[in-house]
C-alpha cells in the first residue's frame, strides 16, 4: 500500500546536484564512528566507583600537595569580609553527618574542656570559667564545601587568646579538636592564630543552642564549614597530624577559604 | 576554492605545529576531567533546581572523589592553558588564526550556513564564526580559571568576587562558563566528525602553510 506521506510526484534528482558537495562532506560513517568512541569515552568516567588503588593514591598525593599550596596561599593577616547585622540568618543552618533530630545535647554541668599537648596549664575548663573569658563578635560568611553559604553572627574568645592563656607553644604545627559527637578535626597553627578564629559560645548574641554546638564550637572565617567542629570537649596543641572526620573520607585537609 | 598563491606545498610549517597539537589534546583531557568532575561536585548543592547530572556522566563516585579530580585537573588545565596563551601570543598564532573578526563576515557566514553553503575545503583559514567561537571558548576557559580560584579562595582573593556579584555570583558564572564550554564542545566535536580532515590535521599536523604577511616570525 502506498504511504500517505509519500509525494505523488517524486522530486527531481537534479535538485540534489546543488547539494552534492554538502552531502559528501557529511560523511555519515565518520559521525557514527566518532559518536561511538565519544560514547565509550563518556562511559569510562562512570567506572570511577571502584577506581584502582593507584589512582586513589595519586589523587590523595595531589590533595596533600594542594594542602601545602593552600598553606602558602594563606595570608595570616588577611581578614575575611564582615557583614551588617541585617544579613544574619537566624537560626543558623544545621549541618552534620547526621540529622538534627539525632543531636545529643551536651550537659553543661558535667561538661569539661580538656586541654593537652604542648601547653603550660592543663587544668580543664568548666562552662562558667569558659563563659567568663573576654569575647569578640564577628559577622562572617559560612561557606560549605557543597557550595551553599550563609551569614552568621558569632561570639566567643579568639582561639589565639585562649592558646596564649593556656601557655601553648604556637610554633607547633597543629591544633586538634575532639568533640562530643565523635567528630575529630585539626587545623594548622596559622589559622588557629588568625584574628577571626573563635571558640564560639554565642550566636546572634544568644548562648549557642544545642544543635549548633553548645557549649563551645570552633568558628573560623578562613576555612570551609566542615572544618568547624561543634560540641568541643578537648583541644590539643601538637606536631602530630590527625585527619578529621571528612578528611578520612577523602576531603582536603587544609580547606582554606 | 583556489589555494592562495603564497602557499607552497612543501615549505613552511604545518597548520598545527607539534606544540599546538600536544597542548590541544592535553586540554581536551583536562577539560573532560574538569567538566565531568565538576558535575560530580555540582550535585550536592544544585545551581538550577531540578538539573542533575547522571551518575554515569560524573567523574568520581561522590563529592569527595570528584573534588579530588577537580583539584588535580585544575593544575593540568591552568598550566597547559597558560603555556598555550603565552605560546599563542609570542608566536603570533592567536592573532594570525583568530583575528580580525568582522561583524559583516560573521553575519555572512551565518547566512551561508543557513543556506547550506558551508565551505570546508580550506582547513588553513577559519571562517568568521569559527574565529568567534574559538575566541569565546578561550575567554570562557580563562573565566573558568578565575571564577574557580575565586570560589576556591573567596577570602584570599577578596574583593575579586564582587566582580561576579559575590560568592554565589562567582559560582553561577562558573556554572555558565561550563555550559558555554560544553556547548562549544558539542559543536566542535560534531563538526570535526563531519569534516574528519580537521580531526586528522589535529593529530598529524595538517597541510603545510606559509606565513601570512604581517605575522611575526
Amino acid at each position: 500500500m502506498r504511504s500517505p506521506f509519500r509525494p505523488i510526484q517524486p522530486p527531481s534528482p537534479s535538485l540534489l546536484d546543488n547539494h552534492r558537495p554538502l552531502v559528501r562532506a557529511l560523511e555519515r560513517r565518520g559521525v557514527i564512528r566518532g559518536g561511538l568512541s565519544l560514547g565509550a569515552l563518556v562511559m569510562l568516567t562512570g567506572c570511577d566507583l571502584d577506581r584502582p588503588a593507584s589512582v586513589d593514591a595519586a589523587l590523595r598525593t595531589i590533595s596533600s600537595f594542594n594542602d601545602r599550596v593552600q598553606a602558602l596561599l594563606f595570608n595570616p593577616d588577611k581578614l575575611a569580609p564582615t557583614y551588617p547585622e541585617s544579613m544574619v540568618l537566624k537560626p543558623p543552618k544545621f549541618n552534620a553527618y547526621y540529622d538534627i533530630t539525632e543531636v545529643k545535647p551536651v550537659d553543661a554541668a558535667s561538661w569539661k574542656l580538656e586541654v593537652s599537648g604542648l601547653i603550660d596549664t592543663r587544668t580543664p575548663w568548666t562552662v562558667a570559667q569558659f563563659a567568663a573569658l573576654p569575647e569578640q563578635e564577628e559577622i562572617i560568611r559560612h561557606v560549605c564545601v557543597e557550595g551553599w553559604d550563609y551569614i552568621g553572627q558569632w561570639s566567643g574568645v579568639p582561639l589565639r587568646d585562649f592558646l596564649r592563656r593556656i601557655g601553648a607553644d604556637t610554633r607547633a604545627k597543629y591544633v586538634t579538636f575532639k568533640t562530643a559527637d565523635d567528630y575529630p578535626s585539626s587545623i594548622d597553627m596559622a589559622t588557629a592564630l588568625h584574628p577571626q578564629t573563635l571558640l564560639a559560645t554565642k550566636y546572634a548574641r544568644q548562648t549557642l543552642e544545642a544543635p549548633f554546638g553548645f557549649p563551645v564550637r570552633l568558628r573560623t572565617a578562613t576555612k570551609l564549614g566542615f572544618k568547624n567542629p561543634k560540641w568541643i570537649t578537648a583541644i590539643e596543641v601538637t606536631n602530630t597530624y590527625t585527619p578529621g572526620f571528612w578528611e578520612k573520607q577523602g576531603f582536603g585537609w587544609f580547606s582554606g577559604l | 576554492m583556489t589555494q592562495p598563491s603564497s602557499v607552497q606545498p612543501h615549505s613552511g610549517r604545518r597548520l598545527h605545529p607539534i606544540p599546538v597539537r600536544v597542548m590541544h589534546w592535553i586540554n581536551a583531557l583536562a577539560m573532560i576531567v574538569m567538566i565531568t568532575s565538576g558535575w560530580g561536585i555540582y550535585d550536592d548543592d544544585v545551581v538550577i533546581s531540578g538539573l542533575h547530572f547522571a551518575g554515569a556522566l560524573r567523574l568520581g563516585g561522590w563529592a569527595a572523589e570528584s573534588l579530588q579530580w577537580h583539584f588535580a585537573g585544575m593544575w593540568l588545565l591552568t598550566i597547559n592553558g597558560l603555556i598555550y596563551l603565552v605560546y599563542g601570543l609570542i608566536t603570533g598564532r592567536l592573532a594570525e588564526r583568530l583575528l580580525p573578526i568582522r561583524l559583516a563576515d560573521v553575519i555572512n557566514t551565518v547566512k551561508d550556513t543557513l543556506h547550506f553553503r558551508i565551505a570546508h575545503d580550506d582547513l588553513t583559514e577559519y571562517n568568521a564564526v569559527q574565529k568567534l567561537l574559538y575566541v569565546v571558548v578561550i575567554v570562557a576557559g580563562v573565566s573558568q580559571v578565575i571564577t574557580g580560584i575565586v570560589i576556591w579562595k573567596p577570602v584570599q582573593t577578596y574583593p575579586l568576587q564582587q566582580v561576579f556579584g559575590g560568592f554565589q555570583g562567582a559560582r553561577l558564572v562558573h556554572f555558565w562558563g561550563m555550559a558555554v564550554i560544553v556547548g562549544f564542545l558539542v559543536v566542535h566535536v560534531a563538526l570535526s566528525l563531519l569534516v574528519p580532515s580537521t580531526l586528522w590535521a589535529m593529530l598529524t599536523g595538517g597541510p603545510r602553510v606559509a606565513r601570512r604577511d604581517g605575522a611575526r616570525p
